[in-house]
């Protein structure tokens, strides 16, 4: 590792700052990488207690501890927001991308460091103005699609909506200025040789992330104005007594919403896409495919929008489109997992636990992606839209695959971020139980749902206890889940055994397992060597 | 009861076959038109639209099924097959042209497949073919008012029953005051709108939901087959008491309807000019939004 002897000279010729300043202050991508993980992290928590306090209540008929019941409206709102926007995206887009982009593509930084350190320090002050609007005036308790009129003034009148709109704004902006970081360097800085063929299909997934954040989030920020002004300067773009109309912020706002979920779910499959490659030892099967099939979904993602809309009362002609338009989505998405199981089919797979939860991650995605083909069509939504089969729907793709898209990142990439060995035995055991955990948790809502239970309620009728008793037992194993991947970041993170600077083996042969672990403060001093093959790019590490 | 037996037992016809006679199990001796514990299926259905949607679904679950487990069994012959003990040496394959060009194919013909039956269903559920009468439901935060302008156009409110009021063998949160009362075989045409917030009217046992929005009207229909009392919920979050607004609607012969709704026009003209009833649920913070 001649780069890393390399970096180590220059270390003393750096004058980065240290201390408080070190993060305060960061250009660095790496430090950046980290904040963005601490960030998702602490939203977990919070999001994540949100949830727990939903299926206590939830655990039997009645009302067990929440009296309050827009207190639980707030909770439903403050959970959705928080793992959209301050876990699943700064995790995987913030975190993960900024972390391995400039590794992966051979280069030094993001293109736009000081503008990378803003687009962070936005991201605590929305989640701040967010529990603030969680705290002041009964909250937000409109859900995270904030329909009005339900979200006016009429109806939540104090100052919660609006912070929770000046939230969401800042959260866009984040984003908005990572897209254009991220664009400006996967476009511009890639090391000499790596054309677009030959990216890693990661890289692929960011690219196509930041395009969709640009294309999505000036529509949110838009309707968020619009709402704004609704709200505190008497305008009537979505109050019908002034001649606006309420459909007109769900167009909009879904317009945003479902690019939106695939913005949380393409950085995933770059996540699985290098993850099981590593693990079959084999190059990724039908990388062309792949990349086109996640540019496809992005496109496609943008034409469908009104299939979160099919109740409010559209002509038939639409909900034909829609439903028509929806289900062309299942082609490219069939394609990736195909590509992924024909690149296992003929490895010689290792079954370390990032490779648990990549395969965990490919099977409940298409729990989850089966039944968004029932939902698609429009006839049979008529029968699920706004129950818990939607709720179940929604979370085998985004919380449940999402998040083990996340347990698998970490654990792939955690001795290349901290030079640390986690405990392999600990993090097979929090495979296990987390994915138990979700499955006991969100299988049986498929069930309360095709018996009719309604979304958002905080009580419901005697008959839907017994799967919503399952569904919350199954909550609180996913929960001692959750607990136990903190004790193994604890333990990693305090743990003396350190890994080598390739510590996956050949089937790793990404630029990031070039440079030494943990990655110096300063990586790719020296523009790397690229070969030509797309998934072998690099130079292969001496085992 | 024999009809929905029929309906529940003719769902996925072998392929979830456990679940099927677990769930008709589960079913057998309860009312036709109500959730019941641990049922895993929807509601029997009471209009042609829900029989069409079921089995629409039906279809749909066998399709899903199949590929479930199609990708549950790669897996599984993946992991005893290619793991690093039985394969120490990793194929090079990275391409497969035809391979790729089937698993893209093949999805597509059975999106085609679904598409027609689902294109079938949504322009047979759009819009009553012939109506014979109109139910006008309001949705307020939070309660339902029903009009029936072809029947002697009175009104009512249909408020929720709240815990405390709960009479033994009443449904909690579903139960109302005042029930919808609809003839049997009846082609009925429903316009929704809303008072406030965005709510929805849905009964799962005829295949309907459709939100009510300020400002617009939107319309439904329904053909209940079987008399009956048939519950749903409010099914868009409208406020505080967004889980307290249910749908309550009793079926009975035309004759009956026609007596009720002699009667009904009598009882609702004097209530009329009363103020609305407000129904206290245990949230203390009811009041403030309202």
């Amino acid at each position: 590792m001649s780069e890393t002897a390399h970096a180590d000279a220059h270390e003393h010729h750096d004058h980065r700052p240290t201390g408080w300043k070190r993060w305060v202050y960061s250009t660095n991508h790496k430090d950046i990488g980290t904040m963005y993980l601490a960030l998702a992290m602490i939203g977990a928590i919070v999001g994540t207690a949100a949830s727990m306090a939903i299926r206590v209540e939830l655990h039997e008929p009645g009302v067990q501890f929440i009296t309050d019941f827009q207190f639980y409206n707030v909770l439903v709102t403050a959970h959705g927001f928080i793992m959209v926007f301050f876990v699943v995206m700064p995790a995987l887009i913030g975190g993960f991308g900024n972390w391995f982009i400039p590794l992966m593509i051979g280069t030094p930084d993001m293109a736009f460091p000081r503008m990378n350190n803003i687009s962070f320090w936005l991201l605590p002050a929305a989640l701040i103005l967010l529990v603030i609007a969680g705290l002041i005036d009964g909250g937000p308790g409109t859900g995270w699609t904030v329909y009005p009129p339900l979200a006016n003034a009429d109806f939540h009148p104090g100052m919660a909506v609006d912070f929770g709109i000046l939230s969401l704004h800042l959260a866009g902006a984040s984003s908005i200025l990572g897209a254009i970081n991220f664009i400006t360097t996967i476009v511009n800085m890639r090391a000499p040789g790596m054309t677009f063929h030959r990216m890693p299909l990661f890289i692929w997934a960011m690219l196509l992330t930041a395009i969709l954040l640009l294309l999505a989030i000036p529509v949110l920020a838009g309707a968020l104005t619009m709402l704004l002004t609704d709200r505190n300067f008497d305008t009537a773009f979505f109050s019908p007594a002034g001649g606006g109309d309420p459909l007109l912020w769900q167009h909009l706002f879904w317009f945003f919403g479902h690019p939106e979920v695939y913005i949380m779910i393409i950085p995933a499959f770059g996540v699985i896409s290098e993850i099981v490659s590593t693990f079959s030892k084999k190059p990724i099967f039908g990388y062309l495919g792949m990349a086109y099939a996640m540019a496809a979904i992005g496109v496609v993602g943008f034409i469908v929008w009104a299939h979160h809309m099919y109740t409010v009362g559209f002509n038939v002609e639409t909900r034909a489109y829609f439903t028509l338009a929806t289900m062309v989505i299942a082609v490219p998405t069939g394609v990736k997992i195909f590509s992924w199981l024909a690149t296992m089919w003929g490895g010689s797979i290792k079954f370390d636990t990032p490779m648990l939860f990549a395969m965990g991650f490919i099977f409940l995605f298409v729990v989850g992606g089966v039944t968004g083909v029932t939902l698609a069509n429009a006839g049979a939504d008529q029968a699920f839209h706004d129950t818990y089969f939607v709720v179940a729907h929604f979370h085998y793709v985004l919380s449940v695959a999402a998040i083990f898209a996340m347990y698998a990142g970490f654990y792939y990439w955690i001795g290349k971020m901290s030079g640390k060995q986690y405990p392999e035995g600990m993090a097979r055991l929090q495979f296990w139980v987390t994915f138990i955990g979700v499955n006991i948790l969100f299988f049986p809502q498929h069930f309360a749902g095709m018996a009719g239970m309604p979304r958002r309620i905080p009580d419901y009728p005697d008959a839907y206890a017994g799967w919503n008793m399952i569904s919350s037992w199954g909550a609180y194993i996913t929960a001692v889940g959750a607990i136990l991947f903190f004790v193994v970041l604890w333990k990693t993170l305090t743990s003396k055994e350190t890994v080598a600077a390739n510590q996956w083996g050949t089937g790793a042969n990404t630029l990031e397992w070039t440079v030494a672990s943990p990655a110096p403060f300063h990586t790719h001093e020296q523009t790397p060597a690229i070969g030509t093959q797309p998934a072998a790019i690099g130079t292969q590490p001496a085992e | 009861m024999q009809n929905s037996r029929r309906i529940i037992l003719g769902y996925n016809s072998g392929v979830a076959f456990l679940i099927t006679a677990f769930a008709a199990f589960m079913a057998s001796g309860a009312n036709a038109a109500e959730p019941i514990p641990w049922q895993m299926n929807f509601q029997p259905a009471a209009t042609p639209v829900m029989e069409k949607i079921i089995d629409f679904h039906n279809l749909l679950l066998t399709i899903q099924v199949g590929i479930v487990v199609l990708v549950l069994g790669l897996m599984l012959y993946i992991i005893i097959k290619f793991n690093s003990k039985s394969n120490p040496e990793p194929s090079k394959t990275t391409h497969n042209t035809p391979l790729e060009v089937i698993w893209t194919v093949i999805p597509i013909v059975i999106l085609i497949v679904l598409a027609v039956p689902s294109m079938k269903l949504l322009f047979f559920m759009d819009k009553a073919p012939n109506p014979e009468m109109t139910l006008k439901i309001t949705g307020h935060q939070w309660y339902w008012s029903y009009q029936y302008p072809d029947n002697g156009d009175f009104e009512f409110d249909s408020n929720i029953i709240p815990d405390d009021e709960i009479k033994p063998g009443q449904r909690r949160l579903l139960e109302v005051d005042n029930q919808v009362v609809l003839p049997v075989n009846t082609e009925i045409r429903l316009l929704m709108t809303s008072e406030d917030v965005i709510h929805n009217w849905a009964i799962p046992a005829f295949g309907v939901k459709m939100d009510t929005v300020p400002g617009r009207t939107n319309e439904s229909w329904i053909k209940v087959t079987k008399p009956g009392t048939y519950y749903g919920q409010c099914s868009e979050l409208c406020g505080v008491n967004h889980g307290f607004m249910p749908v309550a609607v009793k079926v009975v012969s035309k004759d009956e309807f026609k007596k009720w709704a002699a009667e009904a026009k009598k009882e609702f003209a004097k209530a009329k000019n009363t103020p609305v009833k407000v129904v206290k649920m245990k949230s203390p913070a009811q009041a403030q939004l309202r």
